[in-house]
């Protein structure tokens, strides 16, 4: 087991490192400097202006002081464009916002799927069964970006219940579509995953002896078949904590939230290179942990699993 | 190089047949030809396929009928979207018009085109870059392979998304970096695939009569794995099209992909999606109806090739 998280963190490491020094090189190559855009500044300002940002060093010192910073203080230095507030200040302001939808919309997606998927294939060929199956082919096809806006013209426009966007301290109402929005998908997905699991485990030979000696149904189904059936589930579970941070950038987006997606998306189009910087890691050492994370769940629930 | 072994597996094919010394009126059952039979019998895949081309038929011949240009803007409507934009035939603009008073219906094909070339060029690198990846990686194995393999692991974990909004940003929102961006993220689920078929090819006895008559290793590879990869290939080329032409449509929808004058489905979609609130329906329902019949169709093609080419996996 310990060899096995070794090995996985022997990739999740260099990743990391990877996405760090491949974003910081794309910032580097970007035409101009942050501060070409402004009023034509003395060159002793200018100069001034990259000493405050350690812009004066080489290039490599430059990235090696970036990278300890991150890991020995958590530090994503200054923001460009903002003069008083720091990238961390800007973290600090979008991540409870995207963790409070985030966990409302894993919560969501996995309960109502593994729910949906499995009573599916328990009661194959019912009402039940075509309704799961038909919303998995659906949101095959409408992805969040889509599902928003369907969203907003059903329950904002035409039935007036919801607010169609805002966050407002994260008030209930304000929180509803944006967690279904997100969250939508990833329920069909992981609904289709437990049916066709659930549906292999009711075929399998144990469950007919559990049948044959007699068991009641329910027994079956919930001592015997349920465990085994949800871990190609688990499996899936990685791609949907992913699906939940690049989903924020959409949410944000379209809802207008103010989560960490939103930091994203504004400094990506006011080239606040500092913060897009810091977010992009950010997330992306939330997705490689998230990855992680699940990997070593599932070779621990599941000990045929070695790779 | 797709063309070059499909031929050749041709001209394998009707030497063969003669060899069994059938009558000439009995034709061989090939594998191709099977699975040919088994697709046809996949109602929802055929219809999909007939859909598609359907809609790549209407994206050719469409334009001739339109009456308006994508960029040309109807003055006699500006301002007056609202009430006098909706889908007429009698001035020409059969989906309406979107918000500035331009033709939603030259707007939706052109959309429409670039989503699917997007989707379909994108297929096409990866494809190349993946069965070439995969395969030599699979074949020769050792180290070389853990050495490739690990590379993939490494760049597939990376959240691509990201960085590729990045680059939109930094090198300009072009058609020419989204392509490039996509092109370098697509690649890497088919070289895996690829490799792993290749692990099950390479011990079979039609490799090992390759080896053995002293066909060159790069040769053999290209002759004798990648003809037999060729299945598995088109089946996640047909599934990966729709996943491009979504992962486009997301970077579009915030305003990264595509832009004006030029336009893409998602682009539309995140257009109509504003103007909604007005009562403009038409301004999301046309894109967006396009949008979902061109994946609902990509997916239950792809789906019904595999059950064609792959049956064992079910």
């Amino acid at each position: 087991m310990i060899a096995f998280i070794l090995k996985r963190l022997a990739i999740a490491i260099p990743t990391l490192l990877v996405l760090i020094t491949l974003s910081f090189i794309l910032m580097k190559v970007a035409p101009g400097s942050p501060f070409t855009g402004e009023k034509n500044l003395p060159p002793e300002t200018l100069k001034n202006i990259f000493a405050r940002y350690g812009l004066d060093k080489p290039q490599w010192q430059q990235l090696l002081e970036y990278i300890w910073n991150i890991i020995a203080h958590f530090d994503f230095g200054p923001s460009f464009k903002y003069k008083d507030r720091s990238v961390n200040d800007i973290i600090a302001q979008g991540f409870p916002v995207t963790l409070t939808y985030g966990f409302w919309a894993f919560l969501l997606a996995s309960i109502v799927g593994i729910a949906l998927g499995t009573t599916a294939a328990v009661k194959q060929n019912s009402w039940l069964d075509y309704l799961s199956v038909g919303i998995t082919i659906g949101a095959q096809v409408v992805p969040n970006f889509v599902l928003a806006p369907i969203l907003v013209l059903i329950f904002t426009l035409w039935l007036h219940w919801l607010p169609g966007g805002g966050w407002n301290g994260g008030k209930p109402q304000y929180v509803v579509l944006p967690v279904i929005a997100l969250a939508t998908t990833y329920m069909a997905n992981i609904a289709r995953f437990a049916r066709s699991s659930m549906l292999e485990v009711l075929h399998s030979n144990f469950i007919r002896t559990a049948r044959a000696k007699g068991l009641p149904g329910h027994q079956v189904i919930l001592k015997h078949a349920l465990k085994p059936a949800l871990l190609p589930v688990i499996s899936y579970l990685g791609p949907v904590f992913v699906g939940m941070i690049t989903g924020s950038v959409v949410v944000d987006f379209y809802f207008s939230t103010g989560g960490i997606g939103q930091a994203f998306i504004n400094s990506a189009l006011n080239r606040d290179y500092s913060t897009i910087l810091g977010v992009t890691i950010l997330l992306g050492a939330l997705t490689i942990a998230g990855n992680l994370v699940v990997d070593v769940l599932y070779a621990w629930i599941d000990p045929k699993i070695r790779y | 190089m797709l063309a070059e072994t499909r031929v050749d597996t041709e001209r394998l094919e009707s030497t063969a047949e003669p060899e069994l010394g059938a009558p000439a009126m009995i034709r061989g059952r090939s594998l191709w030809r099977d699975a040919a039979a088994r697709f046809m019998r996949n109602r929802a895949a055929v219809v999909s396929v007939v859909v598609l081309l359907l809609i790549v038929l209407f994206t050719i011949i469409g334009p001739h009928f339109a009456a308006w240009s994508i960029e040309k803007i109807d003055w006699s409507l500006v301002g007056k979207v609202k009430t006098m934009g909706q889908p007429s035939i009698a001035d020409g603009h059969y989906f309406g018009t979107d918000e500035v008073g331009r033709d939603l219906f030259s707007r939706v094909i052109q959309g429409t085109q670039i989503s699917l070339t997007v989707g379909v060029l994108g297929a096409a690198v990866a494809v190349v870059i993946g069965t070439f990846y995969g395969a030599i990686s699979g074949y020769f194995g050792g180290r070389l392979d853990s050495v490739m393999m690990r590379f993939v692991d490494i760049v597939y974990s990376i959240p691509f998304l990201f960085i590729l909004i990045l680059m939109l940003i930094i090198f300009g929102k072009s058609f020419v970096v989204l392509f490039v961006g996509i092109g370098l993220i697509s690649w890497l689920g088919m070289a895996r695939v690829v490799r792993g078929q290749t692990l099950t090819l390479k011990n079979r006895e039609f490799v090992e009569a390759a080896v053995a008559t002293g066909v060159k290793p790069l040769a053999v590879v290209f002759r004798h794995v990648v003809p037999n990869l060729l299945g598995i290939v088109v089946v996640y080329a047909t599934l990966l099209v729709p996943e491009i032409i979504l992962l486009e449509s997301f970077i579009s929808f915030l305003g990264l992909g595509i832009q004006e004058p030029n336009t893409s489905l998602g682009a539309l979609i995140s257009e109509g999606a504003r103007t909604m609130q007005y009562g403009e329906l038409w301004q999301i329902g046309f894109p967006l109806a396009f949008f979902v019949v061109v994946l609902f169709s990509f997916f239950f093609a792809g789906d019904g090739l595999r059950d064609a080419l792959d049956p064992k996996d079910r």
